[in-house]
């Protein structure tokens, strides 16, 4: 049997790399992928545009002005003299937010209560929204208790200090990169395993392959495998290029991540022989693919916290092997867990696994008479 | 040739054209001069390869040529491809059909794209559904009709509105010999009624003694043209039938090595011989065979074709493929298949239906070892059903099939070793090379070590593939795909192999090769079970079985099966004839 299944693995893997366009698809769209969404995607915000409207013009005013215009976070675009442009400016876009200062301010702070501030906000994104309120609270936080330092009187009553664990300086790259790695070597296992056996069934081989004394076992394992080694090189690549070109820490076990990564391409290669074994075409095989991939992102925690869905989608989260590997991948480079701690992301994604290529097996067998 | 050139539809002259394949570049035609005249039915004639679609796309102005000229209708098309567009209606080889629209609103989409008026547009559709005969299945949709009949409602579109000149690119390919009449009266109809100038791509050789000129052409080039009468008038004296008490396999194998014989193709329980000289030395090749009789027939359009291709040398594949067949004798398989006549295949009261519909009804028969047995039918008659679950693919409903002893859907992987299987198009994997198609096949079956090393060496010796081993099996000339997708299937010595159309498309000389080696292989006591629409094929069986409407027809030798359709206006009918004949009285659903 092993010598059979060793046939059909071998001719798997030949056709995939003997095409140079092939072994082309393999490398270079991910690494592309990689490099673009590793600049692109970040949750942080840089060179917001904002407009300043100073109606104090005083010097705690001008020094509260330069900090925001000093900022990293923010762009000084406009310096407003009168109120009428703030809602123009934010509904062309031309600005996200506007800092108010009152007429009152530097009266207020030498009477030792509340100075005025009024941040206005683009709303429309409401993500963005929240993390412009919060970039401006603590500029305004910094410049309270380096007022009350320098002029006395009564310091704030209570001080945030924050300290970030793991990411110290809270690089959202740090978080997403290493989501990267589950999310493309999802992709690429998907669409090898899920095109092989579809395209097999166009050109009309697979009748061809039927006839033989290859099993559906056999015929499962030879599909699956290549799949297996696929998205584990594939994988392997994109580690390389995280820690290397990105410098995102790799601090856990090695051995735990390629456990990990492993049962995530299990599962993920029974997902795709299934969608392989319902298609006809390699075009509905790839439509089935997406169908499964979109969602299979949106409900992983890559973007949008899982805790923040409601109750039955969490739940139904528990099904998607993703959600398990973006735990595994970010608690092995950023806390530096090891095999122990990550059991509990280990055992499902082997349920999933086993699950998957079980119902492949059956669809196959379906789909077959 | 002024006259000349007023009269033709279709001016080619030096035409050429290359594609990039890989690294390689490959000529598809290589300095194509021809005409084709107005209101007459030119057939484009070759074996798949030659370059008939190309040819096709570059008179349709698809495609530009390399070089040469090419007018339509007195139009350069290179000049003003639009405007030849505008005037020729051009079928593709797969016709743009919407499989999940109706016939119906097909036609009124072709319509519609064609800026048919809405006015003209109801006499039409009924001129259209009389001609072709699909005006009962009008509602049905397109990807539910049959080959032939989605065949005739793709040239129903093409001649929506009808145009000057009609390009028809093997409109007749996996089309049941009733359809392909049919579709033949169409055409004609169309020609001597409305005076269409029609341009007719084949691989059926049969085919062009219907057209008025023919083009013959091969691997690019112009073989010949003019009508088909001048090809056969060559060969007139030097065809006939020859019988003798010997078995017709070898009484073919000595003809076919005996000096001043040409051609041997075997047609039922007799062979067709042609013989090389003008005037043939009739005595000596008689000596050849005790008790041989030789009548002399009418030339047929092959005979020109196959004299042709020899006449040229072993300068192309399919030249040293032709000389291959009259050289020693293969010896395919190491031993003798066990066992004696005993039926190896058993076919018994089987079923199969898809939801409401039967696709096969009760049908039941048994095939003996080293028999080689034909499964003939219209499209949709249930042939292609009943193969599949010969070969497992399909499970019965009801009934039992038995193929050396087992039902190969439920039997273990292991039986499956005793078949062998070549599917339509010769599905091979056309990214690995010859030597990578050869191990993987050989291992699937269980081939390892000395034994695999052998029978790879066998195959690449055998088939003349060695010299090709490491070039990509999607590369290679369809005669080496044939002959590859054989060897694959033979790699474990099955001794019983199932061929799904084997030979459609490829040209007479590998034809003749590709059953001289399965002739050997009955010969050592391999069953050998065909499915196809070619009655050049049906004729190499041993016995034939007609399938229609799901059920068993007629069932008998080839000589039989015409026997039955002598009629006294038609004293010798060919197989074609007897198939037509036997579809028409039959075909009509039976009472239970």
């Amino acid at each position: 049997m092993w010598r059979r299944v060793l046939a059909l693995f071998i001719k798997e893997l030949l056709a995939v790399l003997a095409d140079p366009r092939g072994r082309w698809l393999l490398i270079g769209p991910p690494l592309i992928q990689l490099v673009v969404f590793g600049y692109a995607a970040s949750f942080d915000l840089n060179h917001v545009p904002i407009a300043i409207y100073n109606q104090d013009r005083s010097q705690a005013s001008r020094d509260l002005a330069a900090r925001f215009a000093g900022s990293p976070t923010f762009t000084v675009e406009a310096l407003l003299s009168s109120g009428r442009r703030v809602n123009e400016l934010i509904d062309s876009r031309q600005v996200e937010a506007v800092v108010l200062i009152d007429r009152r301010f530097t009266r207020d702070l030498y009477r030792h209560v509340p100075a005025p501030v009024q941040v206005i906000v683009d709303g429309r994104n409401s993500n963005t929204g929240l993390l412009i309120e919060g970039y401006a609270g603590s500029i305004l936080t910094a410049f309270s208790l380096a007022w009350s330092r320098a002029h006395g009187g009564n310091p704030p009553p209570a001080v945030l200090d924050a300290r970030a664990l793991y990411n110290q300086t809270l690089d959202s790259h740090w978080f997403i990169i290493p989501g990267i790695i589950a999310l493309l070597t999802q992709v690429e296992t998907l669409l090898v395993v899920g095109l092989s056996v579809a395209r097999e069934r166009e050109l009309g081989t697979f009748d061809q392959l039927l006839v033989t004394p290859l099993r559906q076992l056999d015929i499962l394992l030879g599909k699956g495998l290549p799949g297996l080694l696929v998205g584990l090189a594939e994988a392997s690549i994109i580690i390389a290029a995280t820690v290397l070109w990105f410098h995102v820490p790799l601090r856990g076990s090695l051995a735990a991540l390629y456990l990990g990564l492993l049962l995530f391409v299990l599962a993920v290669t029974g997902i795709g022989l299934a969608i392989s074994a319902l298609s006809a075409t390699q075009q509905q095989a790839l439509l089935g693919a997406f169908l499964f991939l979109v969602p299979s992102i949106i409900l992983s925690g890559f973007a949008t916290p899982i805790a923040n869905m409601p109750r039955w989608v969490r739940e139904l989260t528990l099904l998607n092997p993703m959600r398990y590997i973006l735990v595994i991948v970010r608690s092995v480079f950023l806390r530096g867990s090891g095999l122990g701690e990550l059991l509990s992301q280990l055992w499902p994604m082997a349920l999933i696994g086993i699950a998957t290529l079980a119902a492949a097996g059956w669809l196959f067998r379906k789909r077959v008479t | 040739m002024s006259d000349d050139t007023a009269g033709a539809a279709i001016v080619l002259e030096d035409v050429r054209r290359s594609f990039r394949s890989g690294r390689r570049s490959v000529e598809a035609l290589a300095g194509v001069s021809a005409r084709a005249r107005r209101a007459q039915i030119t057939g484009l004639v070759g074996p798949d390869g030659a370059g008939k679609t190309t040819l096709m796309r570059l008179i349709a102005g698809l495609l530009r040529p390399d070089g040469g000229r090419i007018e339509v209708l007195g139009v350069d098309v290179a000049r003003n491809p639009l405007l030849v567009q505008a005037r020729l209606g051009y079928m593709p080889q797969r016709f743009g059909l919407y499989e999940d629209l109706t016939v119906a609103e097909n036609l009124a989409l072709y319509a519609d794209l064609q800026n048919l008026s809405a006015g003209a547009r109801a006499a039409r559709y009924a001129e259209l559904m009389r001609m072709t005969g699909l005006g009962p299945f009008q509602s049905r949709r397109a990807g539910r009709l049959s080959g032939g009949m989605k065949q005739k409602l793709g040239l129903a579109c093409t001649l929506v509105n009808p145009p000057q000149l009609l390009l028809l690119d093997e409109p007749t390919v996996g089309v049941d010999p009733v359809s392909r009449r049919e579709l033949w009266q169409i055409i004609e109809h169309l020609v001597r009624q409305a005076r269409a100038t029609v341009l007719f791509s084949t691989a059926y050789l049969d085919e062009a003694e219907r057209c008025d000129q023919v083009l013959l052409i091969h691997e690019g080039r112009l073989l010949g043209s003019g009508p088909p009468e001048q090809f056969t008038a060559a060969m007139r004296g030097r065809s006939f039938i020859a019988t003798a008490p010997i078995d017709r396999r070898a009484l073919q194998e000595r003809l076919a090595r005996t000096a001043g014989v040409l051609d041997t193709v075997i047609q039922g329980g007799r062979v067709r011989v042609v013989t090389s000289e003008d005037s043939p030395d009739i005595r000596a090749i008689s000596a050849a065979v005790p008790d041989l009789t030789l009548t002399p027939i009418a030339p047929r359009f092959e005979d020109g074709f196959v004299a042709r291709l020899r006449a040229r040398g072993a300068d192309g594949p399919a030249a040293a493929a032709g000389t291959g067949v009259a050289q020693a004798q293969p010896a395919p398989y190491a031993q003798q298949a066990p066992g004696g006549r005993e039926a190896v295949i058993r076919v018994s009261e089987v079923t199969r239906r898809f939801g409401e519909f039967t696709a096969v009804d009760k049908v039941s028969f048994e095939v003996k070892r080293g028999e080689v047995f034909g499964l003939l039918g219209a499209n949709g008659a249930g042939k292609s059903t009943t193969f599949r679950m010969l070969c497992g693919l399909l499970p019965p409903t009801e009934g039992a099939l038995r193929v050396a002893g087992f039902d190969l859907r439920t039997a273990a992987a292991v039986a499956r070793r005793r078949i062998g299987y070549m599917a339509q198009r010769f599905s091979l994997y056309e990214d690995l090379s010859v030597r990578q198609n050869l191990r993987f096949f050989s291992s699937v079956y269980g081939l390892s070590g000395r034994r695999q090393r052998r029978r790879i060496d066998w195959a690449g010796g055998e088939f003349g593939l060695g010299a090709l081993a490491e070039a990509k099996a999607g590369e290679l000339p369809l005669g080496f795909k044939q002959r590859l997708a054989l060897a694959c299937a033979l790699m474990h010595e099955p001794e019983i192999l199932f061929l799904d159309e084997p030979t459609s498309g490829v040209d007479p000389l590998a034809r003749r090769e590709f059953w001289r080696r399965i002739n050997v292989l009955a010969g050592q006591g391999v069953t050998v079970l065909v499915t196809t629409h070619f009655m050049e094929e049906a004729e190499y069986c041993d016995r034939l079985l007609i399938m229609a409407q799901g059920r068993v027809l007629t069932e008998g030798t080839p000589d039989a099966i015409k026997a039955a359709a002598r009629r006294p206006e038609r004293p010798d009918p060919t197989l074609e004839d007897a198939f037509i004949a036997a579809i028409g009285t039959g075909g009509a659903p039976q009472a239970p």
